[in-house]
């Protein structure tokens, strides 16, 4: 038990690294913010022009909504810190790690938010377009508060596996949480730092975990 | 009725591929009647009804409203046409999202662009007078299915609409209930709106519409006052499809 609590929770080990790994909570923080909102915000936009039923933008909607589904961000993190470079296109980690991440959220939020389009009855339209409003203001106005309340609960847990994703900064030197861990144990020698980033991960995300449990169980949509 | 025609459906044809779902439609609509569609379904009548405001594109032939032709056009012309056409559907299709008062301004608001003072006071004029006033801030949620429809119709008036539209606006509705939607309907014609019906309202019709026109397979196959298709039917077709629904 002794040996347990020295391997974990060292409280010296404890005390002279927990700064480095609340300024990693910080990056951890400031960059799951913009990912959050950047990749909602286009996955938003994505779904509405895709509402429009055009064929060659949603030709490309589609591609690029299962392209980003299907790989796994680690690749393009690699792909675009390291290979970038030898074109002459050098981006920072940080900003390699928004960029990917953010466009794999974008992905899965548009096909999250076209389920909840989908989900909109034609009647709604149809409501909306026979009262002169037009599609687009049927699409803003009708359409568009009934796709997003149906599409919370799965986006908040999109959300979750995504931003938690930040830790892949620490194979590209961006220093958030994992990363402040992983150097701390290193100098240190011991597990100690890998249990603050535990803590620090909790703070963050048990929050979010819940918030999306109250969700699922307030949407209950109150149907006539 | 010697008013001239409000709505007018002229050589009207509508294609779903190899079937033809309307042949050859000629209905004219006078300003203040009360036109009756009914058939056996799949007659295409409810398909007649979509295409007077373009929410079913006709495959070929004119809708003409208050002397102007709704085919062609830009889009924006096409919109501007559905405010001045109220449809009612069978489904209802209130927003659940927004209050009742919010369900009757938001196309006032945003197609009509009034103020709004102007649309909240219009809205509560017109569910005022599908009595209904009350519940201006309730949810569709919360409302039966004949206040609901209620709250639709007025919806449709309060954009001072020319024609409007009914399609089967009972038939969703619990048999005690129907008769708090044909009052707003009677009173609606009472007040000299022009409306063309789709129902299986057999008794409204007889007393209230003007004209009632039957509708088989696609096509008109006979039209007359209440009295001439309910009591003295000429059409073989008409006389087997009444005997069915008098049943």
């Amino acid at each position: 038990m002794d040996r347990f609590l020295e391997t974990f929770f060292n409280p010296v080990v404890m005390a002279k690294y927990a700064p480095d790994v609340i300024a990693g909570m910080g990056v951890t923080l400031v960059i799951a913010a913009a990912v959050i909102v950047a990749g909602i915000a286009l996955g938003l936009g994505l779904a509405c022009l895709r509402a429009y039923r055009r064929k060659i933008p949603n030709f490309f909607i589609i591609c690029y909504a299962d392209i980003f589904r299907a790989l796994p961000p680690l690749v393009l993190i690699l792909i675009l810190y390291f290979g970038f470079p030898s074109i002459g296109i050098r981006l920072s980690g940080s900003m390699v790690l928004f960029i990917v991440l953010s466009l794999t959220l974008a992905a899965f939020a548009e096909e999250i938010f076209w389920a909840g389009f989908s989900s909109v009855e034609k009647g709604q339209w149809e409501a909306g377009i026979a009262t002169g409003l037009g599609f687009t203001r049927t699409l803003v106005y009708v359409a568009l508060p009934q796709a997003v309340r149906l599409a919370m609960p799965p986006l908040v847990n999109r959300v979750l596996a995504i931003t938690k994703m930040t830790a892949l900064g620490s194979a590209i030197g961006v220093v958030e949480i994992l990363s402040a861990s992983t150097t701390a144990q290193s100098f240190s020698g011991s597990a100690t730092p890998l249990t603050l980033s535990v803590i620090a991960y909790l703070a963050i995300f048990m929050p979010m975990v819940v918030f999306a449990r109250w969700l699922e169980n307030r949407t209950a949509w109150k149907k006539r | 009725m010697a008013n001239r025609p409000m709505l007018e459906i002229a050589a009207l044809e509508k294609r779903f591929g190899a079937n033809t779902i309307l042949k050859q439609i000629d209905l004219k609509v006078a300003e203040g009647e009360l036109v009756f569609v009914i058939g056996p379904s799949g007659s295409g009548k409810s398909t007649m009804l979509r295409c007077c405001n373009r929410l079913e594109e006709p495959t070929s032939g004119d809708i003409i409203l208050d002397g102007r032709n709704i085919m062609g056009g830009t889009s924006s012309d096409l919109a501007r046409m559905r405010l001045q056409v109220g449809m009612v559907f069978q489904g209802f299709h209130l927003y659940p999202h927004m209050s009742v008062l919010k369900n009757v301004t938001l196309a006032q608001r945003k197609a009509l662009k009034r103020s709004k003072v102007e649309a909240d006071a219009r809205a509560m004029d017109m569910l005022e007078r599908v009595g209904l006033a009350h519940k201006a801030d309730a949810y569709p949620a919360e409302l039966s299915g004949g206040q609901q429809q209620r709250v639709a119709i007025a919806r449709a008036l309060a954009l001072d609409p020319k024609v409007m539209l009914f399609d089967e606006p009972t038939s969703a509705l619990d048999p005690e209930l129907v008769g708090s939607v044909l009052k707003v309907m009677k009173d609606l014609k009472a007040k000299g709106m022009t409306m063309l019906v789709v129902s299986h309202e057999m008794a409204f019709a007889r007393e209230t519409a003007d004209r009632v026109v039957f509708m088989d397979g696609g096509v008109i196959v006979e039209e007359g006052t209440p009295d001439e298709i309910f009591g003295s039917p000429k059409a073989d077709r008409t006389r087997a499809f009444l005997s069915r629904v008098s049943g």
